[in-house]
């Protein structure tokens, strides 16, 4: 990948409540918001931090499946619904899956490195309590290949992902990949704990850890290689954040110490209609995150923080992985020794990735990318954790499909 | 006939009422996942809902519709394996709507009852008349063109004499399900001297497959459920009058009090009144009409229950499930005033319960609440602490608790004195399973 002809900041981030099963205000027998309500209130709280709509000059918004869970196409077209200033200017919708805020973000950097604009408003949202899940699980199985449907599980991404935690027990046996994966949860309940926007705020578990290493997979219930806990939940949800060039940035008023800068980023992705190579390794994620690491220059021991798409626990396990920071078959113990928890040696999902904070799916993209910049710029409220000077970097991860379509954007806080 | 084969043509009778949806629901449902298994494939089953009300019959067809689509939406990891060779049929949609459509076109909702004479068994869940059920059973019996078998949801008539009556030669046991069918996990099996052996058996395993916790209950009127829960509510009855006439209350004052004993300090899920109110006025009196004759040592009567009746305060639900007005006069589904038998009119709780409740007394620290037993591991513990404490509680809601407690945990063992359960684990299943009391009335809170 070539490296970035002109600097790019993001700044300005928002995000709204994770709702879903977990926060004390879901009740999934009232009336809840809508995506007018999400785009809205993320999109607002974006124009909020940077003088206005009239200073953005166009929008992307990522976004998987609104037009199955609220029969809802055209998602350009709310852009000027969050303020009449964003109206008769450039906005675009974009779609991999999962993947959907990290297309939106990668689509705005390539904007502002295109010159055509200096201020892009990066959205991403998703709200899928609209359906029960089991039938979210048909809504969600269109990430995957639609002719893999009929043979997919009841749960089909669960399923998929239980395939590759079976593979892995297999592999590197099953009592210690089960610590490293309940460690994982454990890691992301206690840091969403500190996010007041996060899904699981609310959960007062005193031992998260023993919870999940307690309760064993049941295929009978779920599926065969995963429990719940293993799993992100169901969510509604948006965040926003600016995409600006150095002039952007002078336009909308915000300092660079109070933005981060893009030193790099990767994108990749692998044919859907093949299965992965290995089911114990995530390859288009190693693959995006080196080049994005490459791109920017720098190796993982100058990485301070990570928000990786843990849409599963084995997912993050595999991450750690991808990344180089364990082995292979490793990965697992690497977790359970404690070295991605906020105090460990390289702090992953500080606000509890997806697993933790939430996973609106079309939004989360956006979201890792605002908990960098929150972190990177010292606005993560008490999920702050302490950035070591000699690993100033951040680095996000956001998977679409079974690792299918994979952006990866290097972060440093603006000087 | 194999079990598969006897439930290729099923008839519920009364399959629009309270009991015969649930009963038609259930075993519809597991007629389509015998139909599911793939030696049955190509084989025709057939589930006749008959009733007299076109109209309930149309209801009913909502409700299978309703009902079905969220037992399939909890196994659909298994209905994607029965309709895996169905290539049409990919996302979970497509198969919990398939089915629903497979339970549907199984049902035959008709007003005739001619159609039960090609039934090979037969659910009767009429109502708790004992002519009416002889009648419809013996007419069956005597058209059917299979050998068929007869399962009886009645409460409190005796099989015997059903079985008797009817000319059924055996074939024939008592399946009572709890309210609703498909929620309670109780059955009674009541079989008869006369009982065959295989309809027992079968009927074991399809309650088996249903889930059900079976509990057998000897053929004596209104069984170890009604036998419990009639003589309770009796109980309950007297209790208020007395305390009426010994503490010079109004009887909407006394019903007050001996409601609230009866949930909070007996923890129960609600107060004898409420559930008197619950199972319905005119069922209970009906009930106990049909019980009376076959006791001889005691008077299963109500002259309250035949003064309500008369003011026309029966008490039961509404078809949305919703509580009529009874005994207590219900808002949001909580009770807010009490009836008043004197003046013919409810009786706000804020005009009086502040006086009740003081003479009641405070509980011990030690109460706990009904809801919080239910996970509750260490239940016995809490409980037993709790009826100590209350034993040196010197207040009027710790004597009237502790008197009712040992007059329930009286007629439970009467219950197997008479023969009626074979044991008092028998008993305190039907009443911790039936009645999700939180503790069976054969106990030793109460010594």
């Amino acid at each position: 990948m070539k490296k970035l002809r002109r600097k790019v900041y993001m700044a300005a981030g928002y995000n709204t409540i994770s709702l879903g099963t977990g926060r004390k205000e879901f009740n999934p027998k009232k009336e809840r918001p809508g995506i007018e309500h999400y785009i809205s209130e993320a999109g607002q709280g974006v124009l909020k931090q940077i003088g206005g709509a009239e200073n953005v000059d166009e929008s992307v918004i990522g976004n998987f499946m609104a037009g199955r869970f609220n029969y809802q196409g055209h998602l350009d077209g709310f852009i000027p619904m969050i303020d009449k200033g964003l109206s008769m200017k450039p906005a675009v919708r974009v779609e991999g899956a999962c993947a959907s805020g990290g297309l939106s973000l990668v689509t705005g950097i390539r904007q502002v490195l295109a010159e055509t604009s200096d201020v892009v408003l990066s959205l991403g949202f998703e709200v899928q309590n609209t359906v029960k899940a089991i039938y979210g699980a048909d809504i969600l199985a269109m990430a995957g290949w639609f002719k893999k449907r009929k043979k997919g599980h009841a749960y089909f991404f669960p399923g998929q992902f239980s395939d590759r935690a079976g593979a892995y027990y297999e592999k590197y046996g099953f009592d210690r990949t089960r610590k490293g994966m309940a460690r994982w949860y454990a890691n992301a309940i206690e840091n969403a704990r500190l996010d007041p926007t996060a899904q699981e705020y609310h959960n007062t578990n005193p031992d998260p850890y023993a919870t999940a290493l307690k309760m064993k997979p049941n295929g009978a219930a779920f599926v065969d290689h995963l429990t719940v806990l293993d799993c992100s939940k169901v969510s509604d949800g948006a965040s926003g954040i600016a995409i600006c060039s150095e002039e952007g940035l002078k336009r909308i008023g915000v300092d660079k110490k109070d933005a981060v800068e893009v030193i790099g980023f990767g994108h990749a992705v692998r044919d859907i209609t093949s299965d992965p190579t290995d089911l114990t390794e995530l390859e288009t994620i190693k693959h995006a995150a080196h080049q994005a690491l490459e791109n920017a220059g720098i190796t993982m021991d100058q990485v301070g923080t990570v928000e990786t798409h843990d849409c599963f626990s084995i997912a993050g396990i595999l991450a750690v992985e991808a990344l180089g920071l364990a082995a292979k078959g490793e990965g697992a113990d690497y977790v359970d020794a404690g070295h991605t928890s906020r105090t460990g040696e390289i702090p992953f999902n500080t606000t509890g990735g997806l697993i933790g904070w939430g996973h609106p799916t079309g939004g989360t993209g956006v979201h890792q990318a605002v908990t960098i910049w929150q972190q990177l710029t010292g606005n993560a409220g008490d999920a702050q954790i302490t950035i070591d000077e000699k690993r100033p970097y951040g680095l996000t991860i956001n998977m679409g499909g079974d690792d299918v379509t994979v952006t990866s954007i290097v972060f440093k806080r603006g000087a | 006939m194999t079990y598969d084969e006897r439930l290729q043509n099923v008839s519920v009778l009364g399959a629009a009422g309270k009991m015969g949806s649930g009963i038609l629901l259930l075993t519809a449902i597991e007629m389509v996942d015998r139909s599911l298994q793939p030696e049955n494939k190509g084989k025709t089953f057939v589930l006749n809902a008959i009733d007299v009300s076109d109209e309930a019959l149309a209801g009913l067809l909502g409700y299978l519709k309703v009902q079905v689509r969220k037992i399939a939406e909890k196994k659909t990891v298994w209905l994607r394996k029965m309709y895996a060779e169905r290539e049409d049929l990919i996302e979970n949609y497509d198969i919990i709507d398939e089915y629903i459509f497979d339970v549907l076109r199984m049902v035959r909702p008709v007003t005739s009852m001619e159609e039960a004479f090609r039934s090979s068994l037969v659910f009767e869940a009429v109502n708790e008349n004992r002519a009416l059920k002889v009648k419809l059973l013996s007419r069956i019996k005597e058209n059917s063109q299979k050998d068929v078998w007869f399962f009886t949801n009645t409460s409190s008539v005796p099989i015997h004499l059903i079985d008797e009556e009817a000319g059924l030669d055996g074939k024939v046991i008592g399946f009572h399900f709890y309210n609703p069918p498909a929620v309670q996990k109780l059955v009674e099996l009541i079989k008869t001297d006369n009982t065959l052996p295989e309809v027992e058996a079968f009927a074991r395993q399809y309650a088996t497959n249903l889930k059900k916790v079976v509990v057998p209950s000897n053929d004596v009127a209104g069984f170890i459920g009604n036998g419990h829960f009639m003589r309770d509510g009796l109980h309950g009855m007297k209790a208020a009058a007395k305390l009426a006439e010994e503490k010079n209350l109004s009887l909407y004052e006394a019903i007050y009090m001996v409601n609230k004993v009866t949930q909070e300090y007996l923890v129960r899920p609600m107060g004898i009144y409420q559930l008197m109110d619950y199972v319905g006025i005119d069922v209970m009196q009906f009930i106990l009409n049909v019980m009376n004759p076959f006791v001889d040592d005691e008077d299963l009567h109500s002259d309250l229950l035949d003064q309500m009746m008369e003011q026309g305060v029966k008490g039961g639900q509404f078809s949305s499930g919703a509580q009529k007005n009874g005994f207590l006069k219900y808002e949001k589904g909580r009770p807010v005033a009490v009836w008043d038998v004197q003046q013919k009119q409810y009786v706000p709780f804020e005009t009086f319960s502040a006086k009740c409740d003081e003479m009641l007394g405070s509980m011990p620290e030690s109460a706990v609440a009904w809801k919080s037993t239910l996970r509750m591991k260490n239940k016995d513990e809490v409980l037993g602490r709790f009826y100590t404490d209350l034993k040196t509680t010197d207040t009027l809601g710790a004597e009237l608790a502790l008197h009712y407690g040992k007059c329930s945990r009286k007629i439970g063992e009467k219950l197997v004195a008479d023969k009626v359960a074979n044991n008092p684990d028998d008993v305190n299943t039907v009443m911790l399973t039936g009645f999700y009391h939180a503790y069976g009335p054969i106990n030793t809170y109460f010594d």
